[in-house]
């Protein structure tokens, strides 16, 4: 490896640090549809539920959204075992993204579902559509579009936050930088690396979200979306 | 006329502890149209979204084809199936095309097979002059475009009575025109409507009996005629001449 000309170095590291890019996407990705799963069960709680149900979801939003997710994640993995409960390192970092991603995904749910207007839902009940059909066919899909942004956005987060896995024990990318760094001791272009890697994933997943948006946009609607 | 396709007597209707209907009677016979007027806040739209329980009614009695919508165990669907609405800001769903806007309600509350509802969505379409706009989207239209595609699915659901809330007042007078052609069309085949409305011109030609309302209450009515051109009620005579000097400046 050449040591001398520093962006050289950086390249180098690439293909080693990509490896560790395998992991950090595994534990995002999953987390990501966990959470959506919860996600989509707290907001049918939140929408539909009586007052104890909707009390439960907003509760575990509240928790979940006002305490640190590396709290959390310590929580999960160093605090659970003392009553019994023990995951390995990266089921515990999966396990705590899912559960704090699925409150920010139910906010999301939640939010994109109120912005459509009531005006929608007079109509459909005065054509004699029951709840779910106007849910199924007028409501949803309006709010899901409205939600692709934001949710592309939380998966991003996602990708950033499973950076925390490395405290764990996790060898994700971050983690691979902590190697490198205890190996070569170049810090500065070691953690350059690690962010390029980073930097990449997230502008490829901003892309992704614009695809998405592109071919689910509502024909008419151009003016109104930046 | 003896059968009255809708019957409202003694209706109280509001929102949240804000009464706007005070005791409303009204009827429409069969083949009827009755156009109601009145100013702002009078509870015009109220009382319309109340007659299919878009908006709870307090108290009264309402009848649709002799079936009691205020009794709980009327199925408030089946009612709305039979009732078309026309809203003001038409409504339609922008995420589907004009077609599907029309066929959804026909294949989800009719149960009709997918064929049929298209055949079906492009009579109505032909029939307000929009067929061959079948596969835009609602934002793609014009306002006036949007309401003949909404009125076009109101009267897909084959319905006894049409209720259109100010279905003009969004739009600029052309295309204010092109709807009420449309709707002059469709006052001659012979169902029974309920027009909230300030188009003098269109109230003239279309009603059979014109309804005032102020605060909530029936104040005047009578054949267009006589209410539009020799009010007996002073708060009438004071609306006319204000929305007469507005149309004729």
């Amino acid at each position: 490896m050449d040591t001398t000309n520093p962006l050289f170095f950086i390249m180098n590291l690439i293909p080693y640090l990509a490896e560790g890019l395998l992991m950090t996407l595994q534990i995002s990705v999953l987390s990501f549809f966990f959470g959506l799963c919860l996600a989509t069960l707290l907001t049918l709680m939140r929408v539909f539920g009586n007052l104890p149900l909707r009390t439960i979801s907003r509760a575990y939003i509240e928790a979940f959204r006002g305490t640190p997710v590396l709290v959390q994640l310590l929580l999960i993995y160093f605090g659970l075992p003392s009553i019994g409960i023990k995951f390995d390192p990266v089921t515990a970092a999966i396990i705590t993204l899912s559960l704090n991603s699925a409150a920010y995904q139910a906010e999301i749910l939640r939010s994109s579902i109120k912005a459509i207007p009531e005006t929608q839902y007079l109509s459909a009940e005065s054509l004699g559509m029951s709840t779910f059909q106007i849910y199924r066919y007028v409501i949803l899909p309006q709010a899901l579009r409205t939600a692709v942004p934001a949710l592309v956005n939380e998966m991003v987060a996602l990708v950033k936050e499973s950076s925390l896995a490395s405290v764990i024990g996790v060898v994700e990318l971050t983690r691979r930088g902590e190697y490198m760094v205890a190996y070569t001791f170049r810090a500065l272009e070691v953690y350059i690396a690690v962010a390029l890697v980073y930097l990449v994933v997230c502008l490829a997943l901003s892309q992704l979200s614009k695809v998405i948006e592109a071919k689910f946009r509502i024909p008419g609607y151009e003016r109104g979306r930046a | 006329m003896s059968e009255d396709v809708l019957l409202v007597k003694d209706l109280y209707a509001g929102y949240g502890n804000q009464e706007v209907i005070r005791g409303v009677s009204l009827k429409v016979s069969k083949g009827e149209k009755v156009v109601i007027m009145g100013p702002s806040g009078s509870g015009k739209s109220t009382l319309l979204k109340s007659i299919v329980r878009l908006v709870e009614p307090w108290k009264g009695l309402i009848y649709i084809n002799s079936i009691n919508v205020l009794d709980p165990r009327t199925d408030i669907r089946k009612v709305r199936q039979m009732v078309g609405f026309v809203f003001q800001s038409y409504n339609l769903f922008p995420h589907m095309t004009v077609l599907r806007n029309i066929t959804l309600p026909l294949e989800t509350v009719k149960k009709m097979p997918k064929e049929e509802a298209i055949q079906k969505a492009i009579k109505v379409l032909r029939l307000v002059g929009m067929e061959e706009f079948k596969d835009r989207y609602p934002l793609q239209l014009s306002g006036g475009q949007q309401q003949r595609v909404a009125i076009a699915r109101a009267l897909a659901m084959d319905p006894v009575l049409l209720l259109l809330d100010e279905p003009t007042s969004a739009l600029d007078p052309e295309l204010k025109e092109e709807v009420l052609d449309v709707l002059r069309d469709i006052a001659k085949r012979g169902i029974s409507m309920l027009i909230v409305t300030h188009e003098l011109d269109f109230a003239e030609d279309v009603a059979d009996r014109i309804v005032f309302m102020d605060d909530g209450r029936i104040i005047e009515e009578g054949p267009p005629h006589r209410v539009l051109y020799n009010p007996r009620i002073d708060r009438t005579k004071k609306f006319l001449r204000a929305i007469a000097r507005r149309v004729f400046r």
